[in-house]
């Protein structure tokens, strides 16, 4: 049992890591098939694994109705709209429209999904009002430096700012390919590295939290 | 070699015979004597037709020497026949340009599988754009030069495409993962042998602060694995990292809530925080439900955990994976309810909202370096050293390179080349 649930995984993962690794050196339709091949399972994986999902957030929700913790209707809510939708869903046959018209499943998509998340992302100029405001306080020398900076870049993206100091388009420019570009470089080498570092090790089973932590 | 081509009026007839005839047009071997040569449009020279190599096929690959003729005003065109035995006149124009331009050295091939010299001329053939190869038939392909109405065909070769096992072309990126991988394994063993120092990582230290002060407050500790599924570092590194967190909030028998984008992800922590919670000797104040799914959508989820942020006020926030245009919604809200924030990513484009609405941010690779920070485990800081042997062979790559392609254009000599090639496309 034990290997099942330590060694068998472990292989697992070094096996198709190295399978992997290779397939990218290797360009053979062949190795593109594999690649395909795997990327479907991964798929049908995802799609079982979907309903692990739904079966916790039933689950969770279930509780808090039944014990009727703070906030109880916002999951009988989410109950609703979430049978609701897969009914109205399987009514109209996955389609949103039919004959040029939308059907109810369509219009649950267009007149309330897709506003909501309108909203969230309309929510997130405000946000970065507000955290701009926090951050952009000469508090510190560096704080002065980015508002500084802040400052010249906000003028040079927009054509009012370019206008009012006509500088600012180039010096904006420079500030966002030499110095933020040379940064985002030594951040993204770094991640880089500790990416395929972190696969080697996982590859080859020095770690294996991931398997749900501890040593054997 | 010239005797062998063709050279015909366009347009008129292209028999054997008619064919035979002209190729007395054909030059002799070209000397190269310039002022002959500018005002005869003599056949291509030296055509090679090859299988494109380290490709997946369906593609050849055509060479033919430069030409003292060569400007904007002649023009090559690639002729395609779908028989081994075609000849020119049966063949089809696939391309036309001007023969000053597709040379080797415009397809960046690196100098170990550069198939000639950089001067020469060269187009590849591949599907598309109403052209079918397929891998294994040979077909016949030729050039032929323009200028106004005279057309110098070359001879037509047969070739077949076919699909290679090896890219040649990423041997370098190979050959450097494996040298990285050798001291990563080198470090290691260096690493359980004697101690190794780290520095400090404040968003690291805080995390004990955090769940500590979470403890105080008997309120709960949110932690986010990010928006990218199991298959991603930065995923893993969450997860791993939920690991350290959830043995502490086991000890400190404090609240753990891990709202999830992606069931797989759920279910690999619900695993480790389990595991956690036995390490720590508190299998009884295990959850289930600590791990729970919200959905996949990204501002639904949002959505759902700032309302759980507004509810229950978790105490300590912590953000670790990969995020996209969620990470100010999620982090400014916390920031609006008073919790201590501790984010970890390796978006790059995220980093400043982090930075600017987080208490403590891991930036980058940081995030692959909590896990050994967190377990001090010897093999785990190996790895950090590694990492910083990578960084340093990179960072001289890159002076040397700097100073290398700098004497290059200085002196204009080639050799830089050979250096810069090593250490270019290594995707």
């Amino acid at each position: 049992m034990i290997f099942f649930r330590r060694q068998a995984p472990l292989l697992v993962t070094l096996v198709t890591g190295l399978v992997f690794a290779a397939q990218y050196y290797v360009p053979h339709p062949a190795s593109e098939h594999l690649l395909t091949s795997v990327t479907k399972w991964m798929q049908i994986i995802g799609g079982f694994a979907l309903v692990l999902g739904i079966t916790s957030l039933f689950h969770l929700h279930a509780v808090k109705i039944r014990r009727k913790e703070p906030g109880w209707g916002y999951s009988l809510v989410l109950y609703a709209g979430l049978l609701g939708t897969i009914a109205v869903g399987l009514w109209a046959n996955g389609k949103e429209t039919m004959n040029g018209a939308p059907t109810a499943f369509g219009w649950i998509y267009t007149y309330m999904l897709v506003p909501l998340q309108g909203t969230m992302f309309a929510i997130l100029a405000f946000f970065i009002a507000s955290a701009a405001y926090r951050s952009f306080r000469a508090r510190s020398r560096e704080a002065a430096v980015l508002l500084v900076a802040a400052i010249i870049v906000m003028m040079g993206r927009v054509p009012l700012g370019e206008y009012l100091l006509p500088a600012s388009g180039d010096v904006s420019q420079w500030i966002l390919n030499v110095l933020n570009a040379s940064v985002r470089r030594a951040i993204l080498i770094g991640v880089s590295l500790g990416a395929v570092a972190l696969s080697f090790k996982i590859i080859f089973g020095v770690e294996r939290s991931y398997l749900g932590g501890g040593k054997e | 070699m010239t005797r062998d081509a063709l050279c015909v009026k366009r347009g008129s007839g292209r028999s054997l015979v008619a064919g035979a005839l002209l190729s007395l047009c054909a030059l002799p071997d070209w000397t190269g004597s310039a002022a002959s040569a500018e005002s005869l449009l003599a056949p291509p020279r030296d055509l090679r037709v090859i299988d494109t190599p380290n490709d997946g096929g369906g593609s050849l690959t055509v060479l033919w020497a430069p030409a003292p003729y060569d400007s904007a005003t002649v023009k090559y065109q690639i002729l395609l026949g779908d028989s081994p035995s075609a000849d020119s006149a049966t063949m089809k124009v696939i391309a036309e340009f001007s023969a000053n331009t597709h040379y080797v050295r415009e397809n960046k091939w690196p100098w170990w599988t550069r198939p000639d010299r950089p001067e020469v001329h060269q187009f590849i053939v591949k599907n598309g754009k109403g052209i079918e190869l397929k891998d294994g038939v040979a077909y016949t392909v030729t050039v032929a030069a323009v200028s106004g109405d005279d057309r110098a065909f070359a001879v037509p070769i047969a070739a077949a495409p076919a699909p290679n096992w090896i890219n040649w072309n990423q041997m370098n990126n190979l050959l450097l993962a494996l040298l990285f991988g050798s001291v990563v394994f080198y470090a290691i063993r260096t690493a359980k042998r004697r101690e190794i120092f780290l520095r400090r990582i404040p968003g690291l230290d805080a995390v004990d602060e955090a769940i500590g002060r979470a403890t105080e407050l008997g309120k709960p500790i949110l932690y986010l694995t990010g928006a990218h599924d199991m298959s991603d570092p930065s995923t893993i590194a969450a997860a791993v990292i939920l690991g350290r967190v959830a043995k502490r909030t086991a000890a400190y028998e404090t609240e753990l809530l891990v709202p999830h984008r992606d069931p797989i992800t759920m279910a690999v922590c619900q695993e480790i925080t389990k595991q956690a919670y036995l390490e720590a000797g508190k299998a009884d104040q295990f959850k289930e439900d600590s791990n729970f799914f919200i959905t996949t959508d990204q501002f639904s989820y949002t959505a759902a955990v700032d309302g759980i942020m507004l509810r229950k006020k978790p105490a300590a926030n912590f953000f670790m994976g990969a995020y996209f245009a969620e990470s100010l919604l999620l982090t400014e809200t916390g920031a609006s309810t008073g919790a201590i924030q501790i984010a970890g990513t390796d978006s790059d484009h995220q980093l400043p909202f982090f930075v600017t609405t987080c208490d403590y941010t891991l930036i980058g690779e940081e995030l692959y370096a909590a896990s050994a920070y967190l377990s001090k485990e010897p093999v785990q800081i190996g790895t950090l050293r590694g990492q910083d042997i990578g960084k340093a062979f990179i960072l001289s790559v890159i002076g040397l390179g700097t100073l290398v392609a700098t004497a290059g254009v200085l002196f204009g000599t080639e050799w830089p080349q050979i250096l810069l090639d090593v250490f270019r496309d290594l995707k």
